[in-house]
């Protein structure tokens, strides 16, 4: 099982008539067992990746390039999504409650899903008592792994997951970024986008980097290491010698 | 769960404390000053009949000979032990006038509320699946109509189609005429009520629609439904799924909120179809002059819409988990 993106771009029509290309030749190969993460720039099209793979793009937005896996387009449930904001969480009903909706729409029994809810509950490590909570009550941390445990329920062949760290503690970063990289197996690949990149280091096995929307980079993560003189471009080295913990390694 | 019912209520209770006695101020001083001689409406016709002596003894039967402050200490220190005094025109217990009313009013009002908030967020669902098309701008076109038509004249209208023209439905009255309760059968009595509810439901529909349409619209955009789009929700699953507490819930509050204004359309609708409710007897009595029957019936109007608010603020808490507030936690 492999996810090849092949010459994605985006372009937005403006209201001025003009169009904008946040996003262009990006290529990205993914298999089963893989973690892979893409970095970058705050504004360098990151998200935006994990959206045209989502098909969650804007009515504005004109995709080109193509997205596939094994050869054939992406159907629905093959790519779950832990998107990067915890807005995504519906405010009015309880943990529990969404992760059923989740549950029924990977065709799971309301007796399977209830099993599958628990079982990844465990593996995102939230408490179970957690399920009867509203989002507001949530901390941020537990926020995060809620909507983890979202596009974990189904049991989609690729995992996007979008800033899984922001805002999180050290502790529970460790502990997100652990478990992303745990689920890496036969049966599915782990795409992590994110700014952490020690932790990202830690799990993926390869890296893509991103600047202003085009791929200016892409090497295994033994390559981040040193001073940087393994890496090729200059906005990478920059990336790199920007981390105060790597540099002093 | 429901920690912040009690203090809600308690709150409430002490806002009523206070609410009505100022309110009772504020009516007396309206119906004291208001134009309509009381004795002069009661004697009618037969003004040129009655003299001088007459007027002045009905004005100390009915204690009009004292001043208004006077007057305003005994009917409070009358309500404190429970009497609200006689009706004029009615010749009974103001209590016993409205109980024997409340009751025709109520049916009329919450069905209309009912058939109103369905029809309402009914369209505006429908109207939200499809923002922009043409079934979106019929149904937008149809609320800005229904916005722009006075229930009185709705009535009117339904009257001289369905009543006069068709022949199919009564104009007037709870019953057929010449026919009791226990007499009439139930289709008999249901019949009576469809044209008088479809009127007063008008009013309350297109603010629904609008409200409904919008949140319902606000929320399919929004990240949560983008989530479960992502992973294979359909737009109408998400709409009668997860979006139903958003979209129904505001209105669920909106309406409640607005019982208040549905009871005045009330005395309108009850006019025109001279439904036997409250609302006709406000009207005589406000044209009779009959002030304690004015003042019981304003009192009740406020109990009733300051429970509607009550429930209102009940509701809007239990769709909503974030406008919970729980001091024990």
């Amino acid at each position: 099982m492999s996810l090849e993106i092949r010459g994605l771009g985006l372009s937005f029509r403006q209201h001025n008539g003009r169009r904008l290309e946040p996003l262009s030749g990006v290529n990205l190969t993914l298999d089963a067992g893989e973690v892979v993460g893409i970095v970058g720039s705050s504004g360098a099209g990151k998200s935006l990746v994990a959206a045209a793979i989502m098909g969650l793009l804007p009515r504005n937005a004109e995709a080109t390039g193509s997205v596939q896996i094994d050869g054939a387009p992406i159907t629905k449930g093959d790519v779950a999504l832990a998107p990067q904001g915890i807005d995504a969480l519906d405010p009015m009903a309880p943990v529990g409650r969404q992760l059923t909706r989740f549950a029924r729409l990977a065709g799971l029994s309301a007796d399977a899903g209830r099993r599958r809810i628990e079982n990844i509950m465990q593996q995102v490590q939230l408490p179970a008592p957690v399920l009867t909570l509203y989002p507001h009550m949530l901390s941020g941390g537990m926020a995060k792994r809620v909507l983890l445990a979202t596009a974990l329920i189904g049991r989609a062949r690729i995992l996007i997951a979008d800033e899984p760290t922001l805002g999180v503690d050290p502790a529970t970063a460790d502990q997100i970024m652990n478990c992303l990289g745990g689920l890496a197996g036969p049966e599915r690949a782990v795409l992590v986008i994110s700014h952490d990149l020690p932790r990202l280091l830690g799990i993926a096995a390869r890296l893509t980097v991103l600047k202003d929307g085009r791929m200016v980079e892409v090497c295994p993560s033994e390559h981040f290491r040193g001073i940087g003189e393994r890496l090729v471009h200059p906005f990478t080295q920059a990336l790199w010698q920007a981390q105060p913990v790597a540099v002093s390694a | 769960m429901t920690g912040w019912l009690g203090p809600l209520l308690v709150e409430r209770a002490i806002r009523l404390c206070w609410l009505a006695p100022l309110a009772a101020v504020g009516l007396f001083i309206l119906v004291s000053n208001a134009p309509v001689d009381p004795i002069e409406a009661y004697v009618g016709a037969r003004t040129a009949l009655i003299g001088p002596e007459q007027r002045e003894a009905i004005a100390a039967a009915w204690g009009l000979d004292q001043p208004a402050t006077t007057r305003f200490v005994l009917w409070v220190r009358n309500v404190a032990s429970g009497d609200f005094g006689d009706s004029i025109l009615y010749n009974a217990p103001v209590v016993t006038v409205i109980m024997d009313r409340f009751p025709a009013s109520l049916l009329l009002v919450s069905l209309a509320w009912l058939l109103s908030f369905v029809i309402g967020t009914g369209l505006g669902i429908v109207a939200a699946m499809t923002p922009g098309s043409r079934v979106d701008r019929a149904i937008r076109a149809y609320a800005v109509v229904l916005t722009s038509s006075p229930g009185f004249w709705v009535a009117i209208i339904l009257i001289s189609i369905f009543a006069v023209g068709l022949k199919m439905l009564p104009s007037c009255c709870a019953l057929p005429p010449g026919t009791t309760t226990a007499e009439a059968t139930f289709w008999a009595q249901g019949r009576h009520l469809i044209l008088p509810v479809v009127a007063l439901s008008v009013t309350g529909i297109a603010p629904l629609v609008l409200h409904t349409r919008a949140r319902m619209i606000g929320f399919l955009e929004s990240p949560p439904a983008q989530h479960l789009t992502a992973h294979g929700a359909s737009q109408r699953a998400i709409a009668f799924g997860a979006g139903l507490r958003h979209a129904l819930g505001p209105a669920l509050t909106v309406h409640l909120a607005g019982a208040g204004e549905l009871f005045g359309g009330s005395i309108l609708a009850e006019t025109v179809f001279a439904w036997p409710g409250l609302g006709q007897a406000t009207v005589r009595a406000a044209t009779g002059g009959d002030a304690p029957l004015l003042m019981g019936i304003a009192l009740a109007t406020l109990l009733f819409v300051f429970v509607g608010n009550m429930l209102a603020d009940i509701a809007a808490r239990l769709v909503d988990p974030r406008l919970r507030w729980d001091k024990s936690r």
